[in-house]
């Protein structure tokens, strides 16, 4: 899987998960670019990211990603191996 | 999650949230928001992390037990609080086992071990269900051992977001909570409709022949229909009635279910249905037989095709997905379609009395006139103001009367015990037995009497278990005679349509009272006049008071 496809596939669930059809993440998407990306919110998102890949975050990972370039890094690494 | 499943039982909620860990304080010290959404039923959700305090391998026996006591305390001070602030039901979680055992295997038997402090203490809350009513125990102890404990308590989800279980695992604990609430509110499933061959024993018994079914304990296979049997055959204690639904020649059906090695006896079942008829038809049927919804039908076949024309056919019938016979138990258990909540003594009985009507039915036949066949019942009729022994029976009573309904109100036991203990209500239960068996109590009539000489009838309810049994004039005679010593003199009666309770639409048009109101719904208003002369109007029923 090739970046592009791992943005592709991530902006469906940021669709999904915020009910907002119009958003398109980048790798400088943060929390608050979004509205609704309250510390609820991310829970249920970082689920849904984990079902959708297939993977799991560990917690330092999720303590330290600042935006989605970070989120997509952790992925790429994680299903390369 | 929860709103999902409880919608998904036609139960619509509104919840009030407390603010995180902050339930001892809201309970003992109160809040104005908690009081004015004044609970229905309030759910305790709490974790192994709720304690606060576990025994070290320092203490001695009486350290231990005071810790014990001191935990349990906290937890039984929030219940009576909320018991005094609210007429509520409580759900409790009980405590999951620890997610370490510093003891290894000794944690369990130790008293200093985290798992045997656990085991002690939900013990105490057991205690505490056992004596105190409207008090129910949400078991995750049991639902995080099936998930998995170790996936149950992935601590991930703690450190971070203060999850007491892993995200994933949290519509397991929703269902498992919905399913004691659907139960309190009387929506649990109350038959079984049960396919035969490859469902009840291995084989087919019009093709192989009764001597060539796998069913008791000489093959693995038998022995897993056995268990099933069995399983089924425990539901009947619960007043959980059996019915079979099969596609076959009726002499071969009842030769199958007469095989030595079988649990399940043709005795067992209310109806049998053993015949080349589409399967929606026979529960159509077999639902008109009971007079029991098909949607508290549990319909269990091994053939996905016959599953999904009855659940096609059928509204709100259960058609539990059963794939491979060693897992028919676990796939229905989990379903937790007959989840108990409040058992009374009449369930023992249930599938007693269906058969004692299936044998008046026959006796009707014989019979010309049906004031005569009535007579011939030599029913007796105990009709009174509630009383504490039966007050289970009549919550039960109204959550579960969907047909013989006039209002469709239903009441708690905590609503009923009100009710009971205002006197500014006419309550009546009345009993009915016959020849051929004691009903139990099978009617309950809750008036309301409101400037100073009105009595508006807010329920009156009937099992249909004893439909056309004149058990309603009796009823009428005596509320009208218990009206009359409280200076009533008009009552009033309500009828709202449901889905279920049309056969009682033209109930006080019957009784004589005069309609006063009819709005586009359907709902009605009717007013009785009893200030003048009141004939009786039951004369084949004896009725003690």
């Amino acid at each position: 899987m090739n970046k592009e496809e791992i943005y592709e596939r991530l902006n469906n669930v940021f669709r999904d998960v915020f009910d907002d059809e119009s958003i398109v993440v980048t790798e400088a998407t943060n929390s608050s670019d979004i509205e609704d990306w309250d510390s609820l919110e991310h829970i249920n998102l970082i689920v849904a990211v984990e079902q959708e890949f297939g993977m799991k975050f560990n917690m330092n990972e999720v303590t330290t990603m600042k935006n989605v370039g970070d989120m997509v890094n952790i992925i790429i690494s994680r299903i390369n191996n | 999650m929860l709103e999902i499943f409880l919608l998904n039982y036609g139960i619509k909620p509104n919840f009030y949230e407390s603010e995180y860990n902050k339930f001892y304080e809201d309970a003992v010290f109160g809040n104005d928001e908690l009081n004015n959404f004044n609970p229905d039923i309030i759910y305790i959700h709490t974790t192994n992390r709720n304690i606060l305090d576990y025994p070290t391998m320092y203490d001695d026996e009486k350290t231990i037990n005071d810790i014990l006591d001191s935990q349990y305390n906290r937890f039984k001070k929030v219940w009576d609080q909320l018991f005094l602030k609210f007429n509520a039901t409580i759900i409790q979680n009980n405590f999951e086992y620890p997610f370490y055992r510093l003891l290894g295997n000794k944690d369990a038997s130790d008293i200093h071990g985290k798992t045997n402090f656990i085991t002690r203490l939900n013990q105490k809350f057991y205690e505490y269900a056992n004596n105190i009513k409207n008090f129910y125990i949400n078991d995750i102890n049991y639902i995080s051992s099936c998930y998995g404990l170790d996936k149950w308590a992935n601590q991930f989800y703690w450190h971070m977001y203060k999850y007491a279980m892993e995200v994933p695992a949290i519509p397991y604990l929703s269902f498992n909570l919905a399913n004691i609430i659907k139960s309190i509110y009387g929506k649990n499933k109350k038959a079984f409709v049960l396919d035969l061959d490859n469902t009840l024993w291995g084989g087919i018994v019009g093709d192989d022949g009764v001597e060539n079914l796998a069913i008791g304990p000489e093959v693995p296979s038998g022995q897993v229909y056995s268990e099933f049997q069995n399983y089924l055959k425990e539901h009947k204690s619960l007043g959980i009635i059996l019915n079979v639904n099969s596609k076959n020649e009726y002499e071969n059906a009842i030769a199958g279910l007469n095989h030595p090695a079988g649990t399940l006896k043709a005795d067992d079942f209310i109806i049998i249905k053993a015949n080349w008829n589409p399967k929606n038809l026979n529960i159509k049927d077999i639902s008109e037989e009971l007079n029991l919804g098909a949607d508290s039908f549990v319909f269990v076949d091994d053939n996905p095709a016959e599953r999904k024309i009855v659940q096609n056919y059928v509204e709100g019938i259960a058609t539990p997905e059963i794939d491979i016979p060693e897992n028919y138990i676990k796939i229905i258990d989990r379903n937790g379609y007959f989840e108990v909540t409040n058992f009374s003594a009449e369930d023992l009985k249930k599938s007693e009395l269906y058969k004692d009507n299936a044998k008046r039915s026959q006796m009707m036949a014989t019979f010309d006139n049906y004031e005569d066949y009535l007579l011939s019942l030599k029913m007796k009729a105990e009709i009174s103001s509630f009383k504490p022994i039966y007050l289970e029976r009549i919550s039960q009573l109204s959550n579960k009367s969907n047909q013989f309904n006039l209002t469709t109100k239903r009441y708690s036991l905590a609503d009923i015990e009100n009710v009971n203990n205002d006197d500014n209500y006419i309550k009546l239960y009345g009993k009915l037995e016959d020849i051929f068996g004691d009903n139990g109590v099978i009617t309950v009539v809750i008036g309301n009497i409101k400037n100073i000489d009105e009595l508006h009838i807010d329920l009156w309810i009937m099992s249909c278990r004893v439909l056309k049994r004149n058990m309603e004039f009796a009823m009428m005679d005596t509320l009208v005679k218990k009206a009359k010593e409280k200076n009533i003199k008009t009552i009033y009666g309500y009828y709202y349509p449901t889905l279920k309770n049309k056969m009682v639409c033209n109930f006080y048009d019957m009784q004589g009272f005069e309609e006063m109101s009819c709005d586009e719904l359907g709902n009605k208003i009717y007013k009785l006049d009893i200030s003048k002369e009141y004939l009786n109007k039951n004369n084949v029923i004896e009725v003690n008071e």
